[in-house]
């Protein structure tokens, strides 16, 4: 395949770069590091250090008022439930899709995709027509933290699939087939062979799914209900105290918010790293 | 294996958790009958707020392509310090919360913001305004094409661009006759993924925009504002219609999706 | 090759400039046109009022860009740059927050009917039926009883639930103190504070609670939009004054204040007390007695023992030292801004 063979050292050997290559190289980092400064950088410069204005002391008295604690602890207790749910039906999904054949089984797996290509405010809307107060099937959930539950549990379902999905087409079904062969039960296969194999890829959809649930608002906003202590999540909280003016205490929780996102992104990646390391060895 | 259980707890989740809500936008919809919805569509607000919705994405969207190239080429092909932070940051958006976005703007550009005074001094209005709308969302679909990009651009080696060289091509041509449409499919990916993100775009923009009807609403703000109003048809008729546009968008996503047993 | 890639990027260009030219353009098609920022309520009645008036002279010509929300959050909004000619908010005391950022007169209370455009009173909104046979303020505090009001710090509309609250306590000869104590009891039977006086009704309509504290205006409009509410008027309620103010940055005073007279004529008053307001003009409200009952324990929150807004804002809502921080502590509820 292209690119895999090992290129041996280029027909004209060492030459001094063009200089337009060397200017276009200059271009395109600046332009890299430009465009990342003036839209990613700067507004979270901007954040962090309007949390810190009033001082640390001002900063922690903010983000631990009871109402921030409670919004942030739901948040982040949803966010964890959610992505356990996903990490187990995303691996089935995953794995109905590769090893299983059926009916729909190509619109099945397009559709996975609906929660990313649909805005999450339409999420919201239709999750309310089907589990509140109007449901068809009676199942009125709106205004409680089921509510929350389910509307994460949509916009988070194509992490853990789509992350599995690859890894699962490329394993090696040889080393099963042999364990089976020797008399291992399907599940001791599965947890020795295939799990190992594919949990680098469960833990990237995980990572991802927390850091996207735990932020969400626009599939949240119209079924929790928004009530303070029971169905606020931090997004809210964050929304309505810019809304009451109160900026320095919306970028505390803020802060903490993306601080939380981080330190899961973080502890992923190493677990992953650990988790994949004998591999390298 | 156990196929069937396995089959039936995943098609059953899908059903509860996917299929069952999106079913409910088509026939909510229509529960008043056609007239009502076809009322609450023409509303030139609503028409509107459809353009803002098309205009944003239009921006953003060729800029942040142009950026995921560029930046794409500068992570794989041009080894510097700070490419691993380079790539940490375009990543960033992925983990922020789009709340916090539209609150690091209002932190920036807000009358007692860093930027703030320059800007009403020059009368130039950017928050609850389009421009901080168009900003809020490159933010939050920044990373989707250069996502796509850098592993392809890995994958690809440099073996044909040298030889382009070798033969006396400048660094342009290069690019324009060997390495893009090398990378042509994944930049069409990232393309639906990021248009997707920027149709569905609600929480940065609510916070930016003022809702100002006619002038700085979103598709889909107006749902929301629809809600609350207590104007279901509407809200179920402009979600009708970006449910449609989502589908579409899910086709093309599954038309342009790199193939998973190629990339093996 | 070159030059092809230039031109596609200008045409390009080119194309997104005509786009962004042409959002401009229809913005700036009229040759006049106002900036409204209101509270949510009155969006139906305020567009009746507007298409009314574009049908007379002054009016001819002139278009709108109107913002509705939270009376609160479209005041701040305003501080922070909002573009806005005239405001028509929930309270005096959002004006004012404007009249403190320098963006509208501080003499806005002293035009014609006091600055007020239409009034309302403050209603409790009971489930079918009555079931708790809710009446007056004493029985919002029974046992069990599940009361519903937004949350203070971020709306002007529970401001005004708490001083009625309060006032109905003074008008049946309580003292300042017991009056006090009152709020803090029916405070204990709060479920649930939302952020704005709509959400608190949308929650109510979810079928949370079993009296949402609101204004009749909300509780009518509910209704016009096919929601089933029923209301009650306590003997003891609070006069809803809502204001309507030209803003220092208008560039069109005059337009705006044509508006704003239009507002307080007949056919504008007519039109609110169509839509579930009380008009302001006394004339008009005769007609209407039948649909908007007066009560004998009506007060204003210019009465002695309120005081106005900047008093009431002293006393009962400042964010570190007013009442309502103490008691929003005392019962674990939520903190302000």
């Amino acid at each position: 395949m292209a690119g895999e063979t090992a290129f041996a050292a280029p027909l004209t050997g060492r030459r001094a770069r063009p200089s337009s290559e060397g200017a276009a190289a200059a271009l395109s980092l600046g332009f890299t590091t430009a465009f990342l400064s003036i839209v990613v950088v700067l507004p979270i410069a901007a954040l962090v250090w309007a949390s810190r204005a009033d001082g640390l002391q001002q900063f922690w008295s903010v983000a631990t008022q009871p109402e921030a604690v409670a919004a942030l602890e739901l948040s982040v207790g949803a966010a964890l439930l959610v992505t356990l749910v996903n990490a187990v039906v995303g691996t089935i999904t995953a794995w109905v899709l590769v090893r299983d054949d059926f009916h729909g089984k190509s619109f099945v797996n397009a559709v996975i995709d609906l929660p990313f290509a649909l805005p999450t405010i339409v999420a919201g809307l239709t999750l309310l027509a089907l589990y509140g107060p109007k449901s068809p099937v009676g199942v009125n959930v709106a205004f409680t933290r089921t509510a929350i539950l389910l509307a994460l549990l949509f916009v988070t379902l194509p992490f853990v699939v789509r992350t599995v999905q690859p890894v699962l087409l490329e394993l090696d079904r040889e080393a099963e087939a042999a364990a089976r062969s020797l008399g291992a039960s399907e599940l001791r296969v599965f947890r020795s062979i295939v799990l190992p194999n594919i949990l680098p890829g469960i833990l990237s959809g995980v990572a991802l799914g927390f850091a996207r649930a735990v932020g969400e608002i626009g599939a949240v906003v119209l079924i929790s209900g928004n009530l303070p202590y029971r169905t606020e999540v931090a997004s809210v909280f964050v929304f309505n105290h810019i809304q009451s003016g109160d900026q320095s205490g919306a970028a505390a929780v803020a802060v903490v918010l993306l601080l939380i996102s981080f330190a899961m992104l973080l502890t992923i990646g190493g677990v992953r790293f650990g988790v994949t390391r004998h591999e390298r060895a | 294996m156990r196929r069937y259980p396995l089959r039936v707890i995943a098609l059953g989740y899908l059903l509860l958790v996917l299929l069952g809500p999106l079913a409910m936008i088509f026939w909510r919809s229509f529960d008043e009958g056609l007239g009502p919805l076809w009322t609450s569509l023409s509303d030139p607000n609503t028409v509107h707020a459809f353009t803002l919705t098309l205009i944003v994405a239009a921006i953003a969207v060729p800029l942040n392509t142009i950026f995921g190239v560029v930046c794409a080429l500068a992570i794989v092909r041009r080894r510097f310090p700070g490419a691993g932070l380079v790539n940490a940051i375009v990543d960033l958006p992925l983990a922020v919360s789009p709340v916090v976005v539209g609150l690091s703007l209002f932190l920036l550009y807000g009358r007692t913001g860093w930027f703030g005074h320059w800007f009403q001094a020059h009368g130039i209005q950017i928050l609850f305004a389009p421009p901080s709308m168009v900003i809020a969302t490159v933010f939050v679909s920044l990373p989707f094409v250069a996502r796509e990009v850098v592993p392809t651009l890995r994958e690809l080696g440099t073996e044909q661009e040298q030889a382009a060289r070798t033969l006396g091509a400048n660094g342009w041509t290069t690019f324009w006759r060997i390495t893009l449409p090398s990378i042509r499919w994944a930049v069409i990916y990232g393309v639906v993924l990021t248009t997707a993100r920027c149709l569905g775009e609600y929480g940065a923009v609510a916070v930016v925009s003022g809702r100002v009807e006619g002038q700085t609403e979103t598709a889909t703000l107006r749902v929301q504002d629809a809600y609350e109003n207590f104007d279901l048809a509407g809200a179920y008729g402009i979600s009708l219609v970006l449910a449609v546009l989502s589908v579409v968008v899910l086709i093309a996503m599954t038309c342009f999706k790199p193939n998973q047993e190629e990339r093996a | 090759m070159l030059m092809n890639k230039a031109k596609k990027l200008t045409y390009a260009a080119a194309v997104l400039l005509a786009l962004a030219l042409a959002t401009g353009a229809t913005a700036a098609s009229h040759s006049t046109s106002l900036s409204l920022v209101a509270y949510s309520t009155p969006k139906t009645v305020l567009g009746k009022i507007i298409q009314a008036w574009q049908k007379t002279p002054d009016g001819s010509g002139v278009s709108f860009n109107q913002s509705y929300g939270a009376s609160t959050d479209q005041a701040r909004a305003v501080a922070n740059g909002l573009k806005a000619d005239l405001v028509f908010l929930s309270t005096g005391d959002d004006v004012n927050l404007l009249v403190d950022a320098g963006l509208v007169n501080s003499n806005w209370s002293h035009q014609s009917y006091d600055g007020i455009a239409a009034d309302t009173v403050v209603v409790f909104a009971v489930r079918n039926g009555n079931p708790k046979h809710i009446k007056g303020w004493a029985d919002l505090i029974k046992p069990g009883v599940q009361v519903l009001t937004p949350n203070p710090f971020s709306s002007g509309s529970a401001k005004w639930n708490i001083l009625a609250a309060y006032g109905a306590e003074r008008r049946l000869g309580k003292s300042d103190a017991q009056a006090t104590a009152y709020v803090k009891s029916l405070f204990r039977h709060v479920v649930s504070q939302d952020s704005s006086g709509r959400n608190a009704t949308n929650t109510f309509l979810a079928g949370k609670g079993d009296v949402l504290i609101t204004y009749e205006s909300e509780a009518i409009n509910s209704r016009l939009s096919g929601q089933d509410i029923q209301y009650v008027i306590p003997r003891q309620s609070m006069l809803i004054e809502l204001p309507i103010a030209v803003t220092k940055t208008s560039s069109n005073t005059a337009k705006v204040n044509q508006f704003i007279r239009y507002v307080k004529g007949d056919t504008a008053q007519n039109l609110f007390a169509q839509y579930g307001f009380r008009p302001v003009v006394k004339s008009v409200l005769a007609k209407y007695a039948n649909k908007y009952p007066a009560r004998p324990g009506i007060f204003k929150v210019d009465d002695s023992y309120i005081g106005g807004w900047r008093n009431a804002d002293k006393v009962w809502f400042d964010p570190n030292k007013g009442r309502m921080v103490q008691i929003e502590r005392a019962i674990g509820g939520p903190s302000g801004g």
